[in-house]
Protein backbone atom coordinates (compact mmCIF):
# COMPACT_ATOMS: atom_id res chain seq x y z
CA UNK A 1 0.00 0.00 0.00
CA UNK A 2 2.95 2.29 0.68
CA UNK A 3 3.78 2.29 -3.03
CA UNK A 4 0.54 4.06 -3.92
CA UNK A 5 0.17 6.31 -0.85
CA UNK A 6 1.55 9.47 -2.54
CA UNK A 7 -0.71 8.83 -5.55
CA UNK A 8 -3.77 8.32 -3.34
CA UNK A 9 -3.20 11.77 -1.88
CA UNK A 10 -2.42 13.12 -5.36
CA UNK A 11 -5.74 12.05 -6.90
CA UNK A 12 -7.84 13.46 -4.05
CA UNK A 13 -7.76 17.16 -5.06
CA UNK A 14 -8.22 16.11 -8.67
CA UNK A 15 -11.33 14.07 -7.80
CA UNK A 16 -12.76 16.94 -5.79
CA UNK A 17 -12.21 19.38 -8.66
CA UNK A 18 -13.86 16.90 -11.03
CA UNK A 19 -16.94 16.62 -8.79
CA UNK A 20 -17.33 20.39 -8.65
CA UNK A 21 -16.71 20.82 -12.40
CA UNK A 22 -19.27 18.14 -13.32
CA UNK A 23 -22.02 20.03 -11.47
CA UNK A 24 -20.99 23.35 -13.03
CA UNK A 25 -21.31 21.81 -16.53
CA UNK A 26 -24.88 20.70 -15.93
CA UNK A 27 -24.49 17.07 -14.83
CA UNK A 28 -26.61 15.83 -11.94
CA UNK A 29 -24.81 14.74 -8.74
CA UNK A 30 -25.87 11.13 -9.40
CA UNK A 31 -24.49 11.22 -12.96
CA UNK A 32 -21.24 12.79 -11.73
CA UNK A 33 -20.76 9.97 -9.20
CA UNK A 34 -21.79 7.28 -11.70
CA UNK A 35 -19.23 8.56 -14.19
CA UNK A 36 -16.48 8.07 -11.59
CA UNK A 37 -17.44 4.41 -11.15
CA UNK A 38 -18.33 3.58 -14.77
CA UNK A 39 -15.59 5.50 -16.59
CA UNK A 40 -12.97 5.70 -13.80
CA UNK A 41 -10.62 7.89 -15.87
CA UNK A 42 -10.01 11.36 -14.44
CA UNK A 43 -8.81 13.21 -17.52
CA UNK A 44 -11.53 11.70 -19.74
CA UNK A 45 -14.15 12.68 -17.14
CA UNK A 46 -12.91 16.28 -17.28
CA UNK A 47 -13.05 16.27 -21.07
CA UNK A 48 -16.53 14.71 -20.98
CA UNK A 49 -17.77 17.50 -18.70
CA UNK A 50 -16.31 20.26 -20.89
CA UNK A 51 -17.77 18.82 -24.11
CA UNK A 52 -21.10 18.02 -22.45
CA UNK A 53 -21.29 21.55 -21.07
CA UNK A 54 -20.53 22.95 -24.56
CA UNK A 55 -23.36 20.87 -26.05
CA UNK A 56 -21.14 18.67 -28.25
CA UNK A 57 -22.86 15.88 -30.24
CA UNK A 58 -22.81 12.42 -28.65
CA UNK A 59 -20.59 10.92 -31.34
CA UNK A 60 -17.97 13.64 -30.83
CA UNK A 61 -17.91 13.07 -27.07
CA UNK A 62 -17.50 9.29 -27.39
CA UNK A 63 -14.82 9.63 -30.11
CA UNK A 64 -12.74 12.16 -28.16
CA UNK A 65 -13.03 10.27 -24.87
CA UNK A 66 -11.97 7.15 -26.77
CA UNK A 67 -8.99 8.92 -28.33
CA UNK A 68 -7.93 10.40 -25.00
CA UNK A 69 -8.08 6.96 -23.38
CA UNK A 70 -6.31 5.25 -26.28
CA UNK A 71 -3.10 5.57 -24.26
CA UNK A 72 -4.53 2.89 -21.95
CA UNK A 73 -3.96 0.40 -24.78
CA UNK A 74 -0.26 1.04 -24.18
CA UNK A 75 -0.70 0.26 -20.47
CA UNK A 76 -2.75 -2.82 -21.36
CA UNK A 77 0.07 -4.05 -23.59
CA UNK A 78 2.61 -3.48 -20.80
CA UNK A 79 0.57 -5.34 -18.17
CA UNK A 80 -0.64 -8.19 -20.42
CA UNK A 81 2.42 -10.51 -20.28
CA UNK A 82 2.56 -10.28 -16.46
CA UNK A 83 -1.01 -11.47 -15.93
CA UNK A 84 -1.34 -13.86 -18.89
CA UNK A 85 -1.67 -16.91 -16.58
CA UNK A 86 -4.42 -15.49 -14.37
CA UNK A 87 -8.11 -16.50 -14.57
CA UNK A 88 -10.44 -14.36 -16.66
CA UNK A 89 -12.09 -12.63 -13.67
CA UNK A 90 -8.68 -11.32 -12.60
CA UNK A 91 -7.99 -9.99 -16.09
CA UNK A 92 -11.36 -8.23 -16.21
CA UNK A 93 -10.85 -6.68 -12.76
CA UNK A 94 -7.30 -5.51 -13.46
CA UNK A 95 -8.33 -4.08 -16.85
CA UNK A 96 -11.12 -2.08 -15.18
CA UNK A 97 -8.66 -0.71 -12.60
CA UNK A 98 -5.97 0.22 -15.16
CA UNK A 99 -5.33 3.99 -14.97
CA UNK A 100 -2.38 6.35 -15.49
CA UNK A 101 -1.56 6.14 -11.79
CA UNK A 102 -1.93 2.33 -11.56
CA UNK A 103 0.30 1.92 -14.60
CA UNK A 104 2.92 4.27 -13.10
CA UNK A 105 2.92 2.23 -9.86
CA UNK A 106 3.20 -1.09 -11.67
CA UNK A 107 5.94 0.16 -14.00
CA UNK A 108 7.95 1.46 -11.05
CA UNK A 109 7.61 -1.86 -9.19
CA UNK A 110 8.57 -3.87 -12.26
CA UNK A 111 11.66 -1.70 -12.72
CA UNK A 112 12.77 -2.13 -9.09
CA UNK A 113 11.84 -5.84 -9.11
CA UNK A 114 13.97 -6.50 -12.16
CA UNK A 115 16.85 -4.65 -10.54
CA UNK A 116 16.69 -6.86 -7.43
CA UNK A 117 15.87 -10.10 -9.29
CA UNK A 118 12.31 -10.46 -7.94
CA UNK A 119 10.52 -9.95 -11.24
CA UNK A 120 8.83 -13.37 -11.03
CA UNK A 121 7.03 -12.83 -7.69
CA UNK A 122 3.99 -15.18 -7.97
CA UNK A 123 1.79 -12.97 -5.75
CA UNK A 124 2.28 -9.69 -7.53
CA UNK A 125 -1.23 -9.69 -9.01
CA UNK A 126 -2.36 -9.01 -5.43
CA UNK A 127 -0.11 -5.96 -5.48
CA UNK A 128 -1.73 -4.81 -8.76
CA UNK A 129 -5.18 -5.36 -7.27
CA UNK A 130 -4.33 -3.52 -4.04
CA UNK A 131 -2.86 -0.55 -5.89
CA UNK A 132 -5.86 -0.38 -8.24
CA UNK A 133 -8.45 -0.67 -5.45
CA UNK A 134 -6.68 1.96 -3.35
CA UNK A 135 -6.75 4.41 -6.26
CA UNK A 136 -10.35 3.48 -7.03
CA UNK A 137 -11.47 4.10 -3.45
CA UNK A 138 -9.77 7.48 -3.15
CA UNK A 139 -11.19 8.53 -6.54
CA UNK A 140 -14.79 7.67 -5.52
CA UNK A 141 -14.40 9.29 -2.12
CA UNK A 142 -12.93 12.51 -3.48
CA UNK A 143 -15.66 12.71 -6.15
CA UNK A 144 -18.28 12.58 -3.40
CA UNK A 145 -16.50 15.38 -1.53
CA UNK A 146 -16.25 17.44 -4.74
CA UNK A 147 -19.96 16.99 -5.51
CA UNK A 148 -20.88 18.00 -1.94
CA UNK A 149 -18.60 21.06 -1.98
CA UNK A 150 -19.21 21.93 -5.63
CA UNK A 151 -22.42 23.85 -5.10
CA UNK A 152 -20.71 26.10 -2.55
CA UNK A 153 -17.69 27.09 -4.67
CA UNK A 154 -17.66 30.49 -6.43
CA UNK A 155 -18.56 29.98 -10.11
CA UNK A 156 -15.61 32.01 -11.41
CA UNK A 157 -12.99 29.61 -10.04
CA UNK A 158 -11.01 28.27 -13.03
CA UNK A 159 -11.46 24.59 -12.06
CA UNK A 160 -11.16 23.46 -15.68
CA UNK A 161 -7.47 24.46 -15.61
CA UNK A 162 -6.77 21.30 -13.58
CA UNK A 163 -7.07 19.34 -16.85
CA UNK A 164 -4.17 20.94 -18.78
CA UNK A 165 -2.07 21.04 -15.62
CA UNK A 166 -2.50 17.30 -15.06
CA UNK A 167 -1.66 16.56 -18.70
CA UNK A 168 1.48 18.66 -18.42
CA UNK A 169 2.48 16.60 -15.36
CA UNK A 170 1.97 13.37 -17.34
CA UNK A 171 3.53 14.46 -20.65
CA UNK A 172 6.66 16.37 -19.60
CA UNK A 173 8.40 13.36 -17.96
CA UNK A 174 7.61 11.27 -21.09
CA UNK A 175 9.57 13.62 -23.39
CA UNK A 176 12.96 11.99 -22.98
CA UNK A 177 14.26 12.07 -26.56
CA UNK A 178 14.07 14.06 -29.77
CA UNK A 179 11.43 11.84 -31.34
CA UNK A 180 9.02 12.45 -28.43
CA UNK A 181 9.81 16.17 -28.56
CA UNK A 182 8.98 16.18 -32.29
CA UNK A 183 5.69 14.34 -31.62
CA UNK A 184 4.78 16.94 -28.99
CA UNK A 185 5.74 19.86 -31.25
CA UNK A 186 3.82 18.58 -34.28
CA UNK A 187 0.70 17.68 -32.25
CA UNK A 188 0.74 21.06 -30.55
CA UNK A 189 1.19 23.05 -33.78
CA UNK A 190 -1.49 21.12 -35.70
CA UNK A 191 -3.85 21.53 -32.73
CA UNK A 192 -3.27 25.30 -32.84
CA UNK A 193 -3.81 25.48 -36.60
CA UNK A 194 -7.07 23.52 -36.34
CA UNK A 195 -8.31 25.16 -33.14
CA UNK A 196 -11.08 26.87 -35.11
CA UNK A 197 -12.89 23.56 -35.64
CA UNK A 198 -15.88 23.05 -33.32
CA UNK A 199 -15.86 20.78 -30.24
CA UNK A 200 -12.08 20.29 -30.20
CA UNK A 201 -12.25 18.18 -33.38
CA UNK A 202 -8.80 19.54 -34.30
CA UNK A 203 -7.54 17.51 -31.35
CA UNK A 204 -8.40 14.26 -33.15
CA UNK A 205 -6.47 15.25 -36.29
CA UNK A 206 -3.53 16.75 -34.35
CA UNK A 207 -3.05 13.62 -32.24
CA UNK A 208 -3.16 11.33 -35.28
CA UNK A 209 -0.66 13.50 -37.22
CA UNK A 210 1.66 13.60 -34.19
CA UNK A 211 1.55 9.80 -33.84
CA UNK A 212 2.24 9.35 -37.56
CA UNK A 213 5.25 11.68 -37.37
CA UNK A 214 6.65 9.80 -34.36
CA UNK A 215 6.13 6.45 -36.08
CA UNK A 216 7.85 7.71 -39.20
CA UNK A 217 10.78 9.26 -37.29
CA UNK A 218 11.34 6.17 -35.12
CA UNK A 219 11.24 3.97 -38.21
CA UNK A 220 13.77 6.04 -40.10
CA UNK A 221 16.23 5.90 -37.18
CA UNK A 222 16.35 2.08 -37.13
CA UNK B 1 -28.48 12.30 -26.06
CA UNK B 2 -29.13 11.34 -22.47
CA UNK B 3 -26.13 11.97 -20.18
CA UNK B 4 -26.44 8.51 -18.61
CA UNK B 5 -26.35 6.71 -21.93
CA UNK B 6 -23.29 8.76 -22.94
CA UNK B 7 -21.51 7.89 -19.70
CA UNK B 8 -22.18 4.17 -20.22
CA UNK B 9 -21.00 4.37 -23.87
CA UNK B 10 -17.78 6.13 -22.88
CA UNK B 11 -17.30 3.59 -20.09
CA UNK B 12 -17.68 0.64 -22.48
CA UNK B 13 -15.21 2.15 -24.96
CA UNK B 14 -12.68 2.87 -22.20
CA UNK B 15 -12.99 -0.61 -20.69
CA UNK B 16 -12.55 -2.19 -24.13
CA UNK B 17 -9.34 -0.19 -24.66
CA UNK B 18 -7.99 -1.20 -21.25
CA UNK B 19 -8.86 -4.85 -21.82
CA UNK B 20 -7.57 -4.96 -25.43
CA UNK B 21 -4.03 -6.26 -25.04
CA UNK B 22 -4.75 -8.11 -21.79
CA UNK B 23 -7.45 -10.17 -23.56
CA UNK B 24 -5.47 -10.58 -26.78
CA UNK B 25 -2.24 -11.73 -25.09
CA UNK B 26 -1.13 -15.05 -26.59
CA UNK B 27 -4.06 -15.16 -29.06
CA UNK B 28 -3.34 -12.37 -31.51
CA UNK B 29 0.05 -11.19 -32.77
CA UNK B 30 0.33 -7.53 -33.68
CA UNK B 31 2.69 -6.17 -36.33
CA UNK B 32 5.88 -4.85 -34.66
CA UNK B 33 5.19 -1.29 -35.84
CA UNK B 34 1.89 -1.26 -33.97
CA UNK B 35 3.41 -1.14 -30.50
CA UNK B 36 5.81 1.52 -31.68
CA UNK B 37 2.86 3.62 -32.78
CA UNK B 38 1.24 3.14 -29.35
CA UNK B 39 4.24 4.61 -27.51
CA UNK B 40 3.44 8.00 -29.08
CA UNK B 41 -0.22 8.03 -28.08
CA UNK B 42 0.08 9.74 -24.65
CA UNK B 43 2.35 12.58 -25.82
CA UNK B 44 0.40 13.18 -29.07
CA UNK B 45 -3.09 13.24 -27.53
CA UNK B 46 -2.29 15.13 -24.33
CA UNK B 47 -0.11 17.79 -26.00
CA UNK B 48 -2.80 18.41 -28.63
CA UNK B 49 -5.23 19.10 -25.79
CA UNK B 50 -2.95 21.29 -23.69
CA UNK B 51 -1.31 23.67 -26.19
CA UNK B 52 -4.51 25.39 -27.45
CA UNK B 53 -5.69 25.73 -23.83
CA UNK B 54 -2.55 27.77 -23.07
CA UNK B 55 -2.12 29.82 -26.25
CA UNK B 56 -5.79 30.28 -27.16
CA UNK B 57 -7.66 30.23 -23.85
CA UNK B 58 -10.54 32.22 -25.36
CA UNK B 59 -10.44 30.73 -28.84
CA UNK B 60 -8.06 33.26 -30.41
CA UNK B 61 -4.30 33.75 -30.27
CA UNK B 62 -3.16 35.29 -27.01
CA UNK B 63 0.63 35.29 -26.98
CA UNK B 64 1.27 37.96 -24.35
CA UNK B 65 2.63 38.50 -20.85
CA UNK B 66 -0.84 39.08 -19.45
CA UNK B 67 -2.08 35.63 -20.58
CA UNK B 68 -2.20 34.06 -17.10
CA UNK B 69 -2.94 30.55 -18.43
CA UNK B 70 0.14 30.65 -20.65
CA UNK B 71 2.34 31.78 -17.75
CA UNK B 72 0.85 29.18 -15.40
CA UNK B 73 1.33 26.50 -18.06
CA UNK B 74 4.98 27.43 -18.58
CA UNK B 75 5.53 27.34 -14.81
CA UNK B 76 3.80 23.93 -14.68
CA UNK B 77 6.07 22.59 -17.44
CA UNK B 78 9.13 23.69 -15.44
CA UNK B 79 7.74 22.17 -12.22
CA UNK B 80 6.81 18.90 -13.95
CA UNK B 81 10.29 18.63 -15.48
CA UNK B 82 12.02 19.07 -12.12
CA UNK B 83 9.67 17.37 -9.61
CA UNK B 84 7.84 14.83 -11.88
CA UNK B 85 4.97 15.18 -9.43
CA UNK B 86 1.34 15.67 -10.50
CA UNK B 87 0.47 17.20 -7.14
CA UNK B 88 3.22 19.85 -7.22
CA UNK B 89 2.48 20.64 -10.86
CA UNK B 90 -1.21 21.20 -10.05
CA UNK B 91 -0.42 23.28 -6.97
CA UNK B 92 2.25 25.42 -8.68
CA UNK B 93 0.14 25.94 -11.80
CA UNK B 94 -2.87 27.13 -9.82
CA UNK B 95 -0.75 29.43 -7.65
CA UNK B 96 0.80 31.12 -10.72
CA UNK B 97 -2.62 31.37 -12.36
CA UNK B 98 -4.05 33.02 -9.26
CA UNK B 99 -1.14 35.44 -8.77
CA UNK B 100 -0.94 36.41 -12.46
CA UNK B 101 -4.62 37.11 -13.13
Amino acid sequence: MLAVAPLLIGVMPFGMIYGALALSQGLSPAAALAMSTILFAGSAQFLFCQLFGAGAPALVIVAEVGLLNLRHALYSAALAPHIAQLPRRWKLALAYLLTDEAYATIARREASGEASGEASDPHRHWFYLGAGLGLWGSWQLSTVVGVLLGARLPVDWPLDFALPLTFIAIVVPLIRNRTMLAVAAVSGIVALLLAGLPFKLGLLVAALVGMAVGWWLAGSVR
Amino acid sequence: MNAWLLIVLCGVVTFAIRLSFIAAEGKVTFPPGFRRLLTFVPVATLTALVIPDLLMPQGTWWLAWDNARLMAGLAAIAIAATTRSVLWTLAGGFVVLGVWS
